[in-house]
């Protein structure tokens, strides 16, 4: 078969397929946001009738995957790091319950922050779940590992987890095709109890899944995701995870590293394996992509053993993403330097679009709140979460998704009246609908501007949840029906709008104001595509 | 051979295009490829770089070290500067375009970046926005500075054309034609500045 050039994501997405997936549930976050879409793009997943459509949340989507394994068929779900936390829950409980169909869980890993609020090592998910983790070191491993995934979590009836990290997810390399594989029929598991966790059956499932930890360990070695290298200078070894190991191997162009080196791509990692490197050496060397978890558990509490290097002793630094460089100057060899950056240089940071509605919205937002004091917006994740930077400066918090409407509660009972929670449409359906049911629940004297541009913007234009359904929502959930306004962020609307944010600013209860106008990006691809097909049928 | 490039510019500016472009033709020779490139927020008019490395040999990693990089093609001055740290000081070569993408208030004086750039022993600038225009169209300035790194970048020239074709093809005869005299308009900017040189 030819080779394919595909992203890490697109690999996985890749794998998935052929490894016989029906499912793909996923709510959109960088760097994980391609697979799906490769999914729903792919033509051999439409011929095989897999399951692509978005999630309202990375909740919602493991359920449904969890749904899908009970009732017997291959389901993959796919979340950034902290979209894992999002869907804990049913991620920790799904270990208890076991998998029928095979269940494969994605999560991207974003180390340095390029797209997130923190760099947390979605590993000490896995191993909290107790798991079995692959960690893919490039493309051909993103693949393969995703098929071996699926055989795993079937052999074993157990969820597996694919950890992935943003220069992996969003690199390009060729990758070979195996066979695909057919689609599992629908069935439904032997013991129909076995995914009620009461008590009485939780107890057993648990012992169930601690009887497997031993055979997880195992399957490390037998799948050689585990696997010890020698070489001849035994003063030091090393042992590389996931991408960590590419980096290594940079710095041998050429020629055979000279220390033994143990490459982990698979965890939970034995104890027999490691202590065949351990004992050959002097010292040992971790390189590891994201939190120190090897590295933790090689030192022990004590840490009395052979001497151990790594994130840990400073050897690398604790935060941010590895690459050649740190890894060198780790393993003690000379670094060149390049020519220094010139002081001229400036930042650049992101902006919003031009001719992005957000710019009109927190425009009208700003100018309404001069006449209070400052720090009053609470806000959400989504690109409007940039109008915290200069020119605008609107807003004074970006936590997690949907938390602007929580804050805004607890900051309006604290005495911040009037409070405002700033918030898009996507991210509203994600996570805000709930909070906002609690503010109505509790009169809370809160503004929320929820900014409808009808797409899931930052993550590139994905469908929206909530589309055509908001007005109809947070009636629903109760807010009064005088206070749910609509305008239109446009600048010719301005001092329409500000005075429409001014009146609901002096309502002590909850309004909303739904800013309503098309993303740019989404607008301008629509325009394209319109004016292509024209094109077509007129030639 | 292998060849490390750093891809500098402006979310917008069509440096996937390139770093596409470049694919295409080591692939149609054989060659082994990585490219890592910059997805999600930082798309939005901030600074945007991706890391293409093209080898006959096995590629580790997906990041090109420090110090390492054979060349760094940039659309856009001031981004160049960004990525000084990374260029191999023995044999790299810069090619940018001179033409600012000004969407920040304290944007540098454009000729102090020519300035900085210009210290390098090895460098190509050009106004790449002129000469695309002369071409056609502005759009394509993207793949003039292509054109004016393709001298370096190792590869037959007829690869890039052919690239240009199976990329572009689909939007028709205009677009390819148009893309085409941008590589060469590029890439002749390079071959002159060569030629004096020399001499």
């Amino acid at each position: 078969m030819d080779k394919l050039l595909l992203l890490g994501d697109e690999a996985v997405a890749q794998g998935a397929i052929d490894a016989g997936l029906s499912g793909v549930y996923a709510y959109p976050g960088t760097p994980s946001t391609e697979i799906t879409e490769y999914i729903q793009a792919s033509k051999e997943a439409k011929g095989r009738n897999i399951v692509s459509d978005w999630s309202a949340n990375e909740k919602t989507a493991m359920e449904t995957a969890i749904g899908m394994s009970y009732a017997g068929k291959k389901a993959l779900v796919c979340m950034k790091h902290v979209g894992l936390n999002v869907a804990a829950d049913a991620f920790v409980n799904s270990a208890m319950t076991g998998a029928h169909g095979g269940l494969v869980v994605v999560s991207a890993d974003d180390p340095s922050m390029h797209s997130s609020q923190n760099e947390q090592d979605s590993r000490f998910y896995g191993k909290f779940a107790q798991i079995p983790v692959l960690e893919p070191s490039n493309q051909q491993e993103a693949y393969d590992m995703t098929r071996y995934a699926f055989d795993l979590s079937e052999k074993y009836g157990t969820p597996v987890m694919l950890r992935l990290t943003t220069r992996l997810s969003h690199s390009r390399a060729g990758i070979i095709r195996k066979e695909m594989k057919e689609q599992n029929k629908m069935s439904l598991p032997s013991d129909l109890k076995q995914f009620v966790l009461l008590p009485a059956i939780a107890r057993k499932r648990y012992n169930t899944l601690l009887a497997k930890q031993d055979a997880f360990a195992e399957e490390g070695i037998q799948s050689e995701n585990n696997i010890l290298i020698d070489g001849k200078d035994k003063s030091m070894g090393i042992i590389a995870s996931g991408i960590a190991y590419n980096y290594l191997l940079e710095n041998f162009p050429g020629e055979t590293i000279p220390y033994p080196v143990l490459k982990i791509s698979q965890y939970p990692v034995s104890k027999k394996v490691i202590k065949s490197l351990y004992d050959q050496v002097e010292s040992i060397l971790v390189l590891e992509e994201g939190y120190p978890i090897i590295e933790e558990g090689l030192r022990g509490i004590l840490d009395e053993g052979k001497t151990i290097k790594g994130r840990m002793d400073d050897t690398l630094p604790m935060a941010g993403e590895l690459n050649p460089r740190k890894v060198r100057k780790a393993l003690g060899m000379e670094t060149p330097e390049g020519y220094a950056i010139p002081e001229i240089l400036e930042g650049r940071p992101p902006l919003l679009c031009d001719g992005c509605p957000h710019w009109d919205s927190f425009g009208a937002l700003n100018e309404a709140l001069t006449s209070y004091s400052k720090g009053r917006v609470l806000s959400d994740i989504g690109c409007y979460t940039l109008s915290a930077l200069p020119p605008l400066n609107s807003i004074n918090s970006c936590v997690d998704m949907g938390a602007s409407i929580t804050m805004a509660i607890g900051a309006a009972e604290a005495g911040l009246v009037p409070a405002v929670a700033a918030i898009g449409d996507s991210t509203f359906t994600h996570s805000g609908m709930t909070g906002l049911l609690d503010a109505v629940n509790k009169k809370a004297p809160i503004t929320v501007l929820l900014m409808d541009n009808a797409t899931t913007g930052m993550t590139g234009g994905q469908d929206s949840a909530g589309f055509g359904k908001l007005e109809n929502i947070i009636l629903g959930l109760g807010v009064e029906q005088e206070h749910v306004r609509v305008i239109n962020p446009l600048r010719r609307h301005h001092d329409d709008n500000v005075n429409v944010f001014k009146e609901e600013l002096a309502f002590e209860g909850v309004s909303v104001i739904i800013a309503r106008r098309e993303c740019i990006q989404t607008l301008a691809r629509r325009m394209k595509q319109k004016h292509a097909k024209k094109e077509t049928a007129a030639s | 051979m292998k060849k490390d490039i750093i891809l500098a510019g402006v979310g917008g500016q069509g440096i996937l295009t390139i770093a596409t472009i470049i694919g295409t033709a080591a692939l149609s020779e054989g060659l082994q490829l990585k490219q890592a490139e910059v997805h999600g927020m930082s798309q939005r008019g901030g600074d945007v770089q991706s890391h293409l490395r093209i080898s006959s040999d096995p590629i580790a990693s997906d990041l090109i070290a420090e110090a390492s990089a054979d060349m760094i093609i940039s659309v856009e001055p001031m981004e160049s500067l960004r990525y000084f740290n990374m260029l191999n000081t023995e044999t790299g070569w810069l090619v940018s375009s001179m033409n600012p993408f000004k969407n920040i208030s304290n944007y540098p004086v454009v000729e102090d970046i020519l300035t900085e750039i210009w210290k390098l022993p090895r460098y190509v600038t050009l106004d790449a926005d002129k000469i695309a225009k002369e071409q056609g169209t502005v759009k394509a300035a993207n793949i003039v500075v292509l054109g004016a790194a393709v001298p370096f970048l190792g590869l037959k020239y007829s690869s890039f054309e052919d690239a240009i074709r199976k990329i572009f093809g689909r939007k028709g005869t205009y677009l390819v034609e148009v893309n085409l005299n941008a590589l060469k308009a590029g890439y002749d900017f390079t071959q002159e500045k060569l030629a004096k040189s020399k001499v």
